[in-house]
């Protein structure tokens, strides 16, 4: 996959609470843990050292759990709280060096903040919650309206403009809170735990819609969350922290397959694998693949002699098109294999996770393809590549 | 004894002080008497001259429309009972006198309540000053007031404005600064600018207990209203004043009757409005 050049880039943010964080600074250069510098100087390190990179319309989860410094790195973006050191791009404006008035500016134009409380100002209508912003902007009053309405639309709250927030569910409320934020249009949201106040099913909807909301609308998103289920929900990159420093960065299956420390091994030891492990990383190369034109005999033939299962992958130029099952092979002489096929849906993307696999492969014959955005050709999966699969990983050494 | 300690001279510095102010002020402060006694007196005496039961059945639909059917019922029938009384005028003296007062005391209280909770500076200064306001007692505000606007009207005005308007102060201040503070984090989230948050949020925010201040500097206005019959401000705290002086038990509880009466029709009214004031609370 090519990442796009990074829109924001995070590098070396560091915050120190203290009235004088100047000498707490010095010692954290020299090295000094953060328990040291606490009792030398009574400063607390919030954050130390912290980049990374997100690109243009990813999902980028901050993760960790409460007091990693997770929601203090999100407000060090948009400088609620301000930074002791390092750097923010996004794209080419360093967020730091802004003057307070250039600041607001840049808050009113760029970013769309959700938070975990909702924050909806009680005294305002839902439809002047989401024009706040807007407002605050100086947008005449017809066009907010519009562009609120709309922005209500999107998130599924038509017909609850007149409402008050306390008129509303919880889950109603933070769909408010996003409606406020993609009001602005802004090129990046901010989610400070975004969905963790919601119950369990509101949460899953949420994060399923988001996700959705995200193909079409392109947002560069920084989701803080404690919750890896959610991050994995998600389905972007994760930045894992602990003790306001960055872990390990990557996806939960990187996580998985490499984790950087006994923490995030601890940390993954109870994922979901079959929610994690992609077909991509299951597969194996397809042994039995035969062209568009090739005839039923000649690939029965090669089917025999590779010792392989019942299936015959059949491709043109290089893309998927079907199978066709050892018993159709043999009862079909020399007939092109193009006006055989059985099951031309018996295939996944490359992304698909295990789960969508295993629900793919109870309704085929015993084996699909695995295939990319373009339908060419990677691999395939039969039912013994996952048990091979889940077996590998049961066979790491677990802490 | 070889030495005494000297009597620190607390009241001359004081005299010292108002003398100084008196001279140098008072020509502004007459002026300035002039005309807010020609308005007190003006709305008092347009109020008397109408007929008393247009002024009740006025007052009744007012309260009505402003808050519920048994309060304005209420107001009708405790209105209608001073008119009774016939202590119509002296109502409507004291009542003038003390929507006066608080109109004053707001218009100088809200904005520095506003002021002391946008900058931490100004409420350490201000604070202490309330808490010297609301424990002095409030007789010795009417010593200097007539120096400064004479026996009348003008000075009660002048005493119930600086003993009223502490409550105002203090609850437009703390209103501002209890802001839930994720609604403060989320409106500078959204790039507002200092007055932005302020008039678009945390004002509204306040209206509350802003209003909860208001009742109270209605009710201490009133009380502060019938202590300046002391120094000829007329209205109901006359009629006590006046029974006082002749030793007339049962004059001066009608008249004590009345203020009561008077201070739960205002109270009613301002709390039930302090109540409401946010639709969403409904």
């Amino acid at each position: 996959m090519t990442l796009n050049r990074p829109r924001i880039k995070v590098s070396g943010l560091t915050k120190i609470f203290a009235d004088k964080a100047d000498a707490a600074l010095s010692l954290l250069k020299a090295g000094q843990s953060r328990a040291e510098i606490q009792k030398a100087t009574g400063a607390v390190v919030g954050l130390q050292d912290v980049s990374f990179d997100i690109a243009e319309g990813e999902i980028l989860v901050v993760m960790g759990l409460s007091g990693s410094g997770k929601s203090t790195c999100l407000r060090c973006i948009n400088r609620l709280i301000e930074p002791t050191a390092g750097s923010v791009f996004v794209d080419d404006v360093d967020v730091t060096k802004l003057s307070e008035r250039e600041l607001m500016e840049f808050r009113r134009t760029r970013f769309g903040m959700v938070f975990q409380q909702f924050a909806l100002f009680p005294h305002r209508t839902i439809v002047k919650n989401v024009e706040y912003g807007l407002e605050i902007q100086g947008v005449p009053a017809a066009a907010r309206h519009e562009r609120a309405m709309t922005a209500l639309e999107t998130v599924g709250l038509k017909g609850w403009d007149q409402h008050y927030p306390s008129q509303l569910s919880g889950g109603m409320q933070q769909r408010a809170g996003l409606a406020r934020a993609l009001a602005l249009d802004p090129d990046v949201l901010l989610m400070d735990e975004a969905f963790s106040a919601l119950d369990p099913l509101i949460r899953r909807d949420m994060q399923q819609e988001l996700v959705a909301l995200q193909k079409r609308l392109k947002k560069t998103i920084v989701f803080v969350s404690h919750d890896l289920d959610e991050a994995i929900a998600l389905g972007g990159r994760i930045v894992l922290m602990k003790d306001g420093r960055v872990v390990q960065q990557g996806t939960a299956a990187d996580f998985l397959a490499n984790p950087a420390d006994d923490y995030v091994r601890r940390f993954v030891e109870h994922i979901d694998v079959l929610g994690v492990v992609t077909a991509g990383d299951a597969m194996r190369a397809p042994a039995a693949v035969k062209p568009w034109h090739a005839t039923a005999a000649e690939a029965l033939a090669s089917l025999t002699q590779s010792g392989e299962p019942v299936m015959t992958v059949v491709c043109q130029d290089g893309r998927f098109q079907g199978t066709v099952d050892a018993d159709t092979l043999k009862a079909a002489g020399d007939t092109e294999l193009r006006l055989l096929l059985s099951d031309t849906q018996a295939c996944v993307p490359t992304s698909a996770t295990l789960n969508e696999t295993v629900a793919k492969l109870a309704t085929g014959r015993g084996e699909i393809a695995v295939i990319d955005a373009d339908r060419s050709l990677r691999g395939v999966i039969a039912n013994a590549d996952l048990v091979a699969t889940l077996a590998r990983r049961h066979s790491q050494p677990v802490h | 004894m070889a030495f005494e300690i000297p009597r620190i001279p607390l009241a001359e510095w004081c005299d010292i002080a108002l003398d100084w102010a008196t001279a140098h002020f008072s020509g502004v402060t007459r002026a300035l008497s002039a005309v807010v006694g020609t308005g007190i007196e003006a709305t008092t005496d347009f109020l008397v001259d109408l007929p008393p039961w247009l002024v009740i059945i006025a007052f009744g639909l007012a309260a009505w429309r402003l808050t519920t059917i048994r309060i304005a019922l209420f107001t009708v029938v405790g209105f209608a009972f001073l008119w009774n009384l016939e202590l119509w005028r002296a109502t409507m003296q004291s009542l003038v006198l003390v929507l006066v007062s608080t109109l004053f005391a707001l218009a100088i209280g809200i904005p520095i309540g506003i002021g002391a909770a946008v900058s931490k500076r100004f409420w350490r200064v201000v604070a202490p000053a309330l808490d010297m306001m609301q424990t002095m007692p409030s007789f010795v505000y009417l010593i200097p007031a007539i120096p400064f606007f004479g026996l009348g009207a003008v000075s009660a005005c002048f005493a119930t404005i600086v003993f009223a308007m502490p409550p105002t102060i203090r609850l437009t201040a703390l209103g501002i600064m209890q802001t839930p503070p994720e609604l403060v984090e989320a409106a500078d989230a959204f790039g507002s600018s200092r007055w932005q948050k302020l008039f678009k949020v945390q004002l509204p925010l306040a209206i509350p207990t802003i209003m909860a201040g208001i009742n109270q500097t209605i009710m201490l206005a009133l009380s502060m209203v019938v202590i300046a019959a002391m120094i000829g401000a007329g209205g109901l705290g006359g009629e006590v004043w006046k029974a006082i002086q002749r030793l007339e038990a049962g004059q001066g509880f009608q008249a004590g009757i009345a203020i009561v009466v008077l201070a739960v029709i205002l109270d009613r009214i301002t709390q039930h409005i302090a109540r409401h004031m946010r639709r969403d609370k409904a």
